[in-house]
Protein backbone atom coordinates (compact mmCIF):
# COMPACT_ATOMS: atom_id res chain seq x y z
CA UNK A 1 0.00 0.00 0.00
CA UNK A 2 1.00 3.22 -0.90
CA UNK A 3 -0.35 6.35 1.53
CA UNK A 4 -0.40 9.81 1.84
CA UNK A 5 -0.31 10.98 5.51
CA UNK A 6 -1.15 14.55 7.16
CA UNK A 7 0.26 14.86 9.91
CA UNK A 8 0.65 17.62 12.86
CA UNK A 9 3.99 18.64 13.97
CA UNK A 10 4.81 20.69 16.41
CA UNK A 11 8.09 20.68 18.08
CA UNK A 12 7.81 21.92 21.29
CA UNK A 13 4.90 23.24 23.50
CA UNK A 14 5.13 26.49 22.93
CA UNK A 15 5.72 27.12 19.12
CA UNK A 16 3.02 26.41 16.58
CA UNK A 17 2.23 23.32 14.59
CA UNK A 18 1.01 22.69 11.15
CA UNK A 19 -0.24 19.41 9.38
CA UNK A 20 2.85 18.42 7.26
CA UNK A 21 2.59 16.16 4.28
CA UNK A 22 4.61 12.55 3.85
CA UNK A 23 4.46 9.97 1.19
CA UNK A 24 4.74 6.21 3.06
CA UNK A 25 5.59 2.98 0.94
CA UNK A 26 5.34 -0.06 1.00
CA UNK A 27 2.65 -0.62 3.84
CA UNK A 28 1.44 -3.74 4.77
CA UNK A 29 -2.41 -4.54 5.64
CA UNK A 30 -1.29 -6.39 8.14
CA UNK A 31 0.77 -3.47 9.58
CA UNK A 32 -1.15 -1.74 13.13
CA UNK A 33 -1.33 2.26 13.07
CA UNK A 34 1.47 2.55 14.93
CA UNK A 35 3.40 0.10 12.92
CA UNK A 36 3.15 2.14 9.89
CA UNK A 37 3.98 5.08 11.78
CA UNK A 38 7.04 3.64 12.70
CA UNK A 39 8.09 2.71 9.33
CA UNK A 40 7.57 6.35 8.23
CA UNK A 41 10.00 7.13 11.18
CA UNK A 42 12.84 5.19 9.91
CA UNK A 43 12.74 6.69 6.76
CA UNK A 44 12.61 10.29 8.44
CA UNK A 45 15.50 9.09 10.78
CA UNK A 46 17.63 7.74 7.78
CA UNK A 47 16.97 11.38 5.75
CA UNK A 48 18.03 12.94 8.68
CA UNK A 49 14.75 14.62 10.04
CA UNK A 50 12.99 14.66 13.16
CA UNK A 51 11.11 11.76 13.45
CA UNK A 52 7.69 12.06 14.65
CA UNK A 53 6.93 11.92 18.51
CA UNK A 54 3.42 9.42 19.57
CA UNK A 55 2.60 8.03 22.56
CA UNK A 56 2.81 4.16 22.52
CA UNK A 57 3.13 1.58 25.45
CA UNK A 58 1.86 -1.75 25.70
CA UNK A 59 0.60 -1.99 21.13
CA UNK A 60 -2.06 -4.20 22.92
CA UNK A 61 -5.08 -2.08 23.26
CA UNK A 62 -4.95 -2.66 27.24
CA UNK A 63 -2.70 0.61 28.33
CA UNK A 64 -4.34 3.39 26.78
CA UNK A 65 -1.53 5.20 26.20
CA UNK A 66 -1.70 5.67 22.49
CA UNK A 67 -3.96 8.65 21.38
CA UNK A 68 -3.99 9.56 17.82
CA UNK A 69 -7.57 11.48 15.77
CA UNK A 70 -7.02 9.53 12.77
CA UNK A 71 -9.05 11.30 9.81
CA UNK A 72 -11.17 12.89 12.35
CA UNK A 73 -11.75 10.04 14.41
CA UNK A 74 -10.20 9.29 17.95
CA UNK A 75 -8.40 5.98 17.49
CA UNK A 76 -9.21 6.30 13.57
CA UNK A 77 -12.68 4.37 11.89
CA UNK A 78 -12.46 0.87 14.18
CA UNK A 79 -13.47 0.52 17.60
CA UNK A 80 -10.47 0.01 19.07
CA UNK A 81 -7.26 1.95 20.17
CA UNK A 82 -4.62 2.92 17.60
CA UNK A 83 -2.22 0.98 18.32
CA UNK A 84 -4.68 -2.05 17.31
CA UNK A 85 -6.00 -0.56 14.11
CA UNK A 86 -4.85 -2.15 10.83
CA UNK A 87 -3.82 -0.49 7.28
CA UNK A 88 -6.27 -3.57 6.16
CA UNK A 89 -9.00 -0.52 7.19
CA UNK A 90 -7.93 2.05 4.44
CA UNK A 91 -7.49 1.59 0.89
CA UNK A 92 -4.44 1.75 -1.20
CA UNK A 93 -3.56 5.04 -2.28
CA UNK A 94 -5.77 7.08 0.91
CA UNK A 95 -4.74 10.04 2.74
CA UNK A 96 -4.35 10.19 6.14
CA UNK A 97 -4.82 12.60 8.62
CA UNK A 98 -3.41 12.39 11.96
CA UNK A 99 -3.89 14.69 14.53
CA UNK A 100 -3.01 14.93 18.60
CA UNK A 101 -5.83 14.90 20.88
CA UNK A 102 -7.67 18.47 21.07
CA UNK A 103 -8.65 19.73 24.36
CA UNK A 104 -7.22 22.79 26.54
CA UNK A 105 -7.00 20.05 29.31
CA UNK A 106 -4.59 18.11 27.29
CA UNK A 107 -1.80 20.54 26.08
CA UNK A 108 0.18 19.80 23.31
CA UNK A 109 3.85 18.14 24.55
CA UNK A 110 4.97 17.71 21.11
CA UNK A 111 3.65 16.71 17.57
CA UNK A 112 1.07 13.88 18.67
CA UNK A 113 1.90 13.20 22.05
CA UNK A 114 -0.49 15.41 24.50
CA UNK A 115 -0.16 15.73 28.54
CA UNK A 116 -3.00 13.71 29.88
CA UNK A 117 -1.41 14.11 33.66
CA UNK A 118 -5.37 15.96 34.35
CA UNK A 119 -6.44 12.29 34.71
CA UNK A 120 -3.87 11.55 36.89
CA UNK A 121 -5.10 14.63 38.87
CA UNK A 122 -8.65 13.63 38.96
CA UNK A 123 -8.04 9.68 39.51
CA UNK A 124 -5.67 10.90 42.92
CA UNK A 125 -9.19 13.19 43.75
CA UNK A 126 -10.69 10.15 44.41
CA UNK A 127 -10.30 6.96 41.94
CA UNK A 128 -9.64 4.96 44.84
CA UNK A 129 -10.68 2.81 47.77
CA UNK A 130 -9.57 2.99 50.90
CA UNK A 131 -9.03 -1.08 51.72
CA UNK A 132 -6.56 -2.55 54.29
CA UNK A 133 -3.66 -3.72 52.31
CA UNK A 134 -1.84 -6.91 53.36
CA UNK A 135 -2.64 -10.40 52.43
CA UNK A 136 -5.19 -11.15 49.85
CA UNK A 137 -8.91 -10.95 51.63
CA UNK A 138 -10.68 -14.65 50.92
CA UNK A 139 -12.37 -14.03 47.50
CA UNK A 140 -16.05 -14.75 49.04
CA UNK A 141 -15.93 -12.48 52.03
CA UNK A 142 -17.56 -9.61 50.40
CA UNK A 143 -20.82 -10.75 48.55
CA UNK A 144 -21.32 -8.19 45.34
CA UNK A 145 -24.31 -8.97 43.54
CA UNK A 146 -23.87 -9.86 39.89
CA UNK A 147 -26.03 -7.45 38.39
CA UNK A 148 -23.40 -4.72 40.26
CA UNK A 149 -20.16 -6.71 39.24
CA UNK A 150 -21.03 -6.74 35.82
CA UNK A 151 -21.67 -3.07 36.41
CA UNK A 152 -18.83 -2.24 38.14
CA UNK A 153 -17.05 -4.56 35.66
CA UNK A 154 -18.39 -2.73 32.30
CA UNK A 155 -16.66 0.33 33.91
CA UNK A 156 -13.89 -1.03 35.28
CA UNK A 157 -12.38 -1.94 31.18
CA UNK A 158 -11.99 2.30 30.92
CA UNK A 159 -8.10 2.28 30.44
CA UNK A 160 -7.92 6.23 30.86
CA UNK A 161 -7.10 7.03 27.07
CA UNK A 162 -9.02 10.14 26.86
CA UNK A 163 -10.57 9.62 23.62
CA UNK A 164 -13.66 10.83 25.39
CA UNK A 165 -12.21 14.01 25.84
CA UNK A 166 -10.67 14.25 22.36
CA UNK A 167 -14.08 12.95 20.52
CA UNK A 168 -15.85 15.67 22.81
CA UNK A 169 -16.55 18.80 20.77
CA UNK A 170 -16.52 20.52 24.47
CA UNK A 171 -13.55 18.68 25.42
CA UNK A 172 -15.33 17.40 28.57
CA UNK A 173 -14.12 14.38 30.72
CA UNK A 174 -17.48 13.24 31.94
CA UNK A 175 -17.39 9.58 30.41
CA UNK A 176 -13.85 8.93 31.82
CA UNK A 177 -14.81 10.64 35.55
CA UNK A 178 -18.27 8.70 35.21
CA UNK A 179 -16.53 5.37 34.16
CA UNK A 180 -14.27 5.91 37.45
CA UNK A 181 -16.94 6.72 39.55
CA UNK A 182 -19.67 4.37 38.79
CA UNK A 183 -17.36 1.41 38.87
CA UNK A 184 -16.05 1.81 42.74
CA UNK A 185 -19.68 3.62 43.83
CA UNK A 186 -21.23 0.44 43.27
CA UNK A 187 -19.10 -1.98 44.80
CA UNK A 188 -19.12 -2.71 48.74
CA UNK A 189 -14.92 -1.62 48.62
CA UNK A 190 -15.89 2.04 47.51
CA UNK A 191 -18.75 2.60 49.53
CA UNK A 192 -17.05 4.44 52.46
CA UNK A 193 -15.98 7.17 49.95
CA UNK A 194 -18.86 6.92 48.08
CA UNK A 195 -20.07 10.97 48.08
CA UNK A 196 -16.54 12.12 48.92
CA UNK A 197 -15.71 10.40 45.57
CA UNK A 198 -18.19 11.64 43.17
CA UNK A 199 -17.86 15.32 44.32
CA UNK A 200 -13.99 15.48 44.70
CA UNK A 201 -13.81 13.63 40.92
CA UNK A 202 -15.79 15.94 39.39
CA UNK A 203 -14.38 18.92 41.74
CA UNK A 204 -11.12 18.31 39.83
CA UNK A 205 -12.75 17.52 36.62
CA UNK A 206 -13.72 21.18 36.59
CA UNK A 207 -10.48 22.45 38.29
CA UNK A 208 -8.70 21.08 35.63
CA UNK A 209 -10.48 22.63 32.58
CA UNK A 210 -12.42 19.74 31.12
CA UNK A 211 -15.90 21.38 29.45
CA UNK A 212 -19.28 20.65 30.50
CA UNK A 213 -21.58 17.23 28.78
CA UNK A 214 -24.57 18.48 26.25
CA UNK A 215 -25.36 14.49 25.67
CA UNK A 216 -23.85 14.68 22.10
CA UNK A 217 -22.44 11.51 22.25
CA UNK A 218 -19.19 11.70 20.82
CA UNK A 219 -17.48 10.19 23.30
CA UNK A 220 -19.40 6.94 23.51
CA UNK A 221 -18.81 6.55 20.24
CA UNK A 222 -15.41 6.82 20.25
CA UNK A 223 -14.70 4.61 23.30
CA UNK A 224 -12.65 1.83 22.58
CA UNK A 225 -13.53 -0.15 25.42
CA UNK A 226 -17.21 0.85 24.89
CA UNK A 227 -17.99 2.47 27.29
CA UNK A 228 -21.87 3.16 27.18
CA UNK A 229 -23.19 6.99 27.34
CA UNK A 230 -25.96 6.36 30.10
CA UNK A 231 -22.51 6.20 32.38
CA UNK A 232 -22.75 10.04 32.82
CA UNK A 233 -26.47 9.90 33.34
CA UNK A 234 -25.32 7.10 36.39
CA UNK A 235 -22.86 9.63 37.39
CA UNK A 236 -25.13 12.66 37.70
CA UNK A 237 -27.51 10.54 39.32
CA UNK A 238 -24.98 9.90 41.90
CA UNK A 239 -23.41 13.40 42.08
CA UNK A 240 -27.08 14.92 43.02
CA UNK A 241 -27.34 12.38 45.59
CA UNK A 242 -24.01 13.10 47.36
CA UNK A 243 -24.81 17.04 47.29
CA UNK A 244 -28.18 16.12 49.16
CA UNK A 245 -26.51 14.26 51.56
CA UNK A 246 -23.05 16.45 52.28
CA UNK A 247 -22.23 19.16 53.90
CA UNK A 248 -20.18 16.18 55.24
CA UNK B 1 14.43 -5.76 63.98
CA UNK B 2 11.20 -3.60 64.18
CA UNK B 3 8.91 -2.72 61.29
CA UNK B 4 9.59 0.77 59.66
CA UNK B 5 6.85 2.69 61.70
CA UNK B 6 7.11 6.32 60.46
CA UNK B 7 6.58 7.82 57.45
CA UNK B 8 8.52 10.58 55.41
CA UNK B 9 5.39 12.14 53.89
CA UNK B 10 4.67 15.28 55.27
CA UNK B 11 1.01 15.46 56.29
CA UNK B 12 -1.67 16.60 54.12
CA UNK B 13 -2.52 20.16 54.19
CA UNK B 14 -6.15 21.77 54.53
CA UNK B 15 -8.22 18.22 54.71
CA UNK B 16 -7.67 17.32 57.99
CA UNK B 17 -11.44 16.87 60.08
CA UNK B 18 -12.78 20.13 61.51
CA UNK B 19 -11.14 21.86 58.35
CA UNK B 20 -13.38 20.59 55.65
CA UNK B 21 -14.74 23.18 53.33
CA UNK B 22 -18.45 23.03 53.71
CA UNK B 23 -20.17 20.93 50.69
CA UNK B 24 -23.61 21.31 49.04
CA UNK B 25 -25.91 24.20 48.69
CA UNK B 26 -26.79 26.49 46.07
CA UNK B 27 -23.74 27.59 46.01
CA UNK B 28 -21.93 24.61 45.09
CA UNK B 29 -24.43 23.31 43.14
CA UNK B 30 -24.62 26.33 40.93
CA UNK B 31 -20.80 26.67 41.04
CA UNK B 32 -20.32 22.85 39.57
CA UNK B 33 -20.81 21.94 36.43
CA UNK B 34 -23.15 19.28 36.84
CA UNK B 35 -25.17 21.63 39.06
CA UNK B 36 -25.34 24.16 36.71
CA UNK B 37 -26.85 21.28 33.76
CA UNK B 38 -29.28 20.26 37.34
CA UNK B 39 -30.34 23.70 37.16
CA UNK B 40 -31.08 24.11 33.38
CA UNK B 41 -32.73 20.95 33.44
CA UNK B 42 -35.25 22.07 36.29
CA UNK B 43 -35.93 25.54 34.26
CA UNK B 44 -35.97 23.60 30.87
CA UNK B 45 -38.69 21.25 32.72
CA UNK B 46 -40.68 24.43 34.20
CA UNK B 47 -40.85 25.95 30.78
CA UNK B 48 -41.85 22.72 29.16
CA UNK B 49 -44.59 22.07 31.27
CA UNK B 50 -45.35 25.69 30.73
CA UNK B 51 -45.50 24.85 26.86
CA UNK B 52 -47.76 21.99 26.85
CA UNK B 53 -50.12 24.41 28.82
CA UNK B 54 -49.29 27.06 26.46
CA UNK B 55 -50.44 24.84 23.37
CA UNK B 56 -53.75 23.37 24.43
CA UNK B 57 -54.46 26.82 25.65
CA UNK B 58 -53.88 28.06 22.04
CA UNK B 59 -56.06 24.97 20.41
CA UNK B 60 -59.28 26.66 21.78
CA UNK B 61 -59.06 29.11 19.14
CA UNK B 62 -60.41 26.20 16.80
CA UNK B 63 -63.49 26.06 18.99
CA UNK B 64 -64.57 30.02 18.20
CA UNK B 65 -63.67 33.66 19.09
CA UNK B 66 -66.01 33.06 22.53
CA UNK B 67 -64.31 30.35 23.76
CA UNK B 68 -60.92 31.31 23.04
CA UNK B 69 -61.32 34.89 24.64
CA UNK B 70 -63.33 33.30 27.57
CA UNK B 71 -60.15 31.24 28.61
CA UNK B 72 -58.15 34.66 28.02
CA UNK B 73 -60.34 36.32 30.78
CA UNK B 74 -60.11 32.89 32.37
CA UNK B 75 -56.15 33.21 32.76
CA UNK B 76 -56.75 36.51 34.76
CA UNK B 77 -59.06 35.13 37.36
CA UNK B 78 -57.27 31.70 37.77
CA UNK B 79 -57.28 31.11 41.48
CA UNK B 80 -60.30 33.54 42.40
CA UNK B 81 -61.35 34.36 44.80
CA UNK B 82 -58.25 33.24 47.29
CA UNK B 83 -56.33 35.40 44.38
CA UNK B 84 -56.72 39.26 43.32
CA UNK B 85 -57.43 39.91 39.31
CA UNK B 86 -54.52 38.67 37.64
CA UNK B 87 -52.27 37.49 40.67
CA UNK B 88 -52.43 33.67 39.24
CA UNK B 89 -51.15 35.16 35.74
CA UNK B 90 -48.39 37.23 37.82
CA UNK B 91 -47.10 33.90 39.75
CA UNK B 92 -46.85 32.25 36.91
CA UNK B 93 -44.94 34.85 34.68
CA UNK B 94 -42.48 35.39 37.63
CA UNK B 95 -41.68 31.60 37.61
CA UNK B 96 -41.12 31.58 34.62
CA UNK B 97 -38.91 34.74 34.03
CA UNK B 98 -36.96 33.13 37.24
CA UNK B 99 -36.80 30.02 34.82
CA UNK B 100 -36.12 31.62 31.65
CA UNK B 101 -33.38 33.76 33.53
CA UNK B 102 -31.95 30.58 35.19
CA UNK B 103 -31.62 28.70 32.04
CA UNK B 104 -29.68 31.30 29.95
CA UNK B 105 -27.23 32.39 32.33
CA UNK B 106 -26.46 28.64 33.25
CA UNK B 107 -26.59 28.38 29.30
CA UNK B 108 -24.25 31.09 28.61
CA UNK B 109 -21.54 30.39 31.34
CA UNK B 110 -21.20 26.37 30.44
CA UNK B 111 -20.81 27.53 26.71
CA UNK B 112 -18.43 29.83 27.67
CA UNK B 113 -16.52 27.16 30.16
CA UNK B 114 -17.03 24.31 26.89
CA UNK B 115 -16.20 27.02 24.07
CA UNK B 116 -12.63 27.79 25.86
CA UNK B 117 -12.19 23.74 27.15
CA UNK B 118 -11.45 22.80 23.06
CA UNK B 119 -9.86 25.93 21.97
CA UNK B 120 -7.62 24.12 19.12
CA UNK B 121 -10.16 22.74 16.27
CA UNK B 122 -9.42 19.26 14.16
CA UNK B 123 -8.11 19.95 10.73
CA UNK B 124 -10.30 16.85 9.76
CA UNK B 125 -13.47 17.38 11.08
CA UNK B 126 -16.94 14.73 10.89
CA UNK B 127 -20.11 15.25 11.87
CA UNK B 128 -21.75 13.05 13.67
CA UNK B 129 -24.58 14.77 15.63
CA UNK B 130 -27.76 15.22 15.54
CA UNK B 131 -29.46 18.91 13.87
CA UNK B 132 -31.06 18.94 17.21
CA UNK B 133 -28.10 18.65 19.11
CA UNK B 134 -25.70 21.19 16.77
CA UNK B 135 -28.25 23.76 16.80
CA UNK B 136 -28.80 23.57 20.85
CA UNK B 137 -26.94 26.91 21.69
CA UNK B 138 -27.78 29.16 18.44
CA UNK B 139 -31.66 27.66 18.50
CA UNK B 140 -31.69 28.62 22.16
CA UNK B 141 -30.90 32.63 21.60
CA UNK B 142 -33.38 32.50 18.53
CA UNK B 143 -35.89 31.81 21.44
CA UNK B 144 -35.31 33.93 23.93
CA UNK B 145 -34.89 36.72 20.95
CA UNK B 146 -38.64 35.13 19.90
CA UNK B 147 -39.91 35.64 23.18
CA UNK B 148 -39.28 38.88 23.09
CA UNK B 149 -41.06 39.75 20.35
CA UNK B 150 -43.90 37.32 21.20
CA UNK B 151 -44.54 39.34 24.86
CA UNK B 152 -44.32 42.95 22.33
CA UNK B 153 -46.66 41.72 19.54
CA UNK B 154 -49.62 39.62 21.75
CA UNK B 155 -49.35 40.88 25.10
CA UNK B 156 -48.23 44.54 25.40
CA UNK B 157 -49.04 44.96 21.72
CA UNK B 158 -46.30 47.26 20.98
CA UNK B 159 -44.92 45.44 17.66
CA UNK B 160 -48.83 44.13 17.09
CA UNK B 161 -49.56 45.00 13.49
CA UNK B 162 -53.33 46.73 13.10
CA UNK B 163 -54.68 48.17 16.47
CA UNK B 164 -54.26 46.12 19.37
CA UNK B 165 -57.28 45.01 21.64
CA UNK B 166 -56.68 44.19 25.27
CA UNK B 167 -59.17 41.57 25.77
CA UNK B 168 -59.73 40.19 22.32
CA UNK B 169 -57.06 37.69 21.98
CA UNK B 170 -58.66 35.87 19.12
CA UNK B 171 -58.65 39.21 16.81
CA UNK B 172 -55.15 39.96 17.54
CA UNK B 173 -53.83 36.54 16.82
CA UNK B 174 -55.62 36.76 13.52
CA UNK B 175 -54.05 39.67 12.92
CA UNK B 176 -51.22 38.79 13.58
CA UNK B 177 -51.08 35.81 11.39
CA UNK B 178 -52.38 37.78 8.24
CA UNK B 179 -48.77 39.36 8.13
CA UNK B 180 -46.24 37.78 6.35
CA UNK B 181 -43.17 38.64 9.11
CA UNK B 182 -45.59 36.97 11.88
CA UNK B 183 -45.99 33.72 10.08
CA UNK B 184 -42.19 33.74 9.25
CA UNK B 185 -40.79 34.96 12.78
CA UNK B 186 -43.50 32.09 14.45
CA UNK B 187 -42.62 29.26 12.21
CA UNK B 188 -38.68 29.71 12.48
CA UNK B 189 -39.27 29.81 16.12
CA UNK B 190 -41.65 26.71 16.24
CA UNK B 191 -39.27 24.55 14.36
CA UNK B 192 -36.20 25.72 16.73
CA UNK B 193 -38.51 25.35 19.97
CA UNK B 194 -39.31 21.36 18.93
CA UNK B 195 -35.51 20.96 17.88
CA UNK B 196 -34.65 22.29 21.57
CA UNK B 197 -36.98 20.38 22.99
CA UNK B 198 -36.10 17.47 20.84
CA UNK B 199 -32.78 17.25 22.43
CA UNK B 200 -33.42 18.99 25.53
CA UNK B 201 -35.76 16.68 26.98
CA UNK B 202 -33.81 13.90 26.64
CA UNK B 203 -30.40 15.81 27.98
CA UNK B 204 -32.78 17.07 31.33
CA UNK B 205 -33.34 13.26 31.75
CA UNK B 206 -29.83 12.42 31.79
CA UNK B 207 -28.98 15.53 33.86
CA UNK B 208 -31.16 14.49 36.97
CA UNK B 209 -29.96 11.11 36.36
CA UNK B 210 -33.20 9.40 35.21
CA UNK B 211 -31.76 7.75 32.15
CA UNK B 212 -30.35 4.22 32.08
CA UNK B 213 -29.18 1.57 29.34
CA UNK B 214 -33.02 0.03 29.69
CA UNK B 215 -35.15 3.40 29.50
CA UNK B 216 -33.06 4.97 26.74
CA UNK B 217 -35.38 4.14 24.07
CA UNK B 218 -38.46 5.01 26.04
CA UNK B 219 -36.80 8.54 27.04
CA UNK B 220 -35.96 9.45 23.42
CA UNK B 221 -38.99 8.37 22.49
CA UNK B 222 -40.58 10.50 24.90
CA UNK B 223 -38.50 13.56 23.81
CA UNK B 224 -39.75 13.02 19.75
CA UNK B 225 -43.05 12.73 20.51
CA UNK B 226 -43.29 15.87 22.97
CA UNK B 227 -41.28 17.75 20.61
CA UNK B 228 -43.45 16.73 17.30
CA UNK B 229 -47.14 16.96 19.64
CA UNK B 230 -45.94 20.62 20.66
CA UNK B 231 -44.85 21.63 17.26
CA UNK B 232 -47.70 20.36 15.54
CA UNK B 233 -49.89 22.46 17.94
CA UNK B 234 -48.33 25.51 17.38
CA UNK B 235 -47.87 25.86 14.13
CA UNK B 236 -51.61 24.54 13.35
CA UNK B 237 -52.80 28.09 14.73
CA UNK B 238 -50.65 30.15 12.04
CA UNK B 239 -51.69 27.61 9.26
CA UNK B 240 -55.62 27.48 10.24
CA UNK B 241 -55.22 31.43 10.10
CA UNK B 242 -53.52 31.12 6.64
CA UNK B 243 -56.08 28.75 5.20
CA UNK B 244 -59.14 30.84 6.94
CA UNK B 245 -60.40 28.09 9.03
CA UNK B 246 -59.62 30.94 11.78
CA UNK B 247 -60.78 34.37 10.43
Amino acid sequence: MKLTLRVWRQPAADTDGAMTTYEVDSVSPDMSFLEMLDTLNEELILRGEDPVAFDHDCREGICGACSLVINGDAHGPERTTSCQLHMRSFQDGDTIDVEPWRAAAFPVVKDLVVDRSAFDRIIQAGGYVSAPTGSAPEAHATPVPKADADFAFEHAECIGCGACVAACPNGSAMLFTSAKVNHLGVLPQGAPERETRVLDMVDQMDAEGFGGCTLTGECATACPKGIPLPSIAAMNKEWLRAARKSPR
Amino acid sequence: MALDTRTRRTPSKGTGAGQRPVRGGPRALWDSTIGKKAVMAVTGLIMLGYLVAHMMGNLKIFFGPGEFNGYGHWLRTMGAPVLHHEWGLWLVRIVLVVAVVGHAVAAYQLSRRDIRARPAKYAHTKRRTSYATRTMRWGGVILALFIVWHVLDLTTGHTHPGGFQEGHPYQNVVDTFSTWYGNVIYLVAVLAMGLHVRHGFWSAAQTLGVGNARRERVLKAGANGLALLLTAGFVSVPVAVMTGLVS
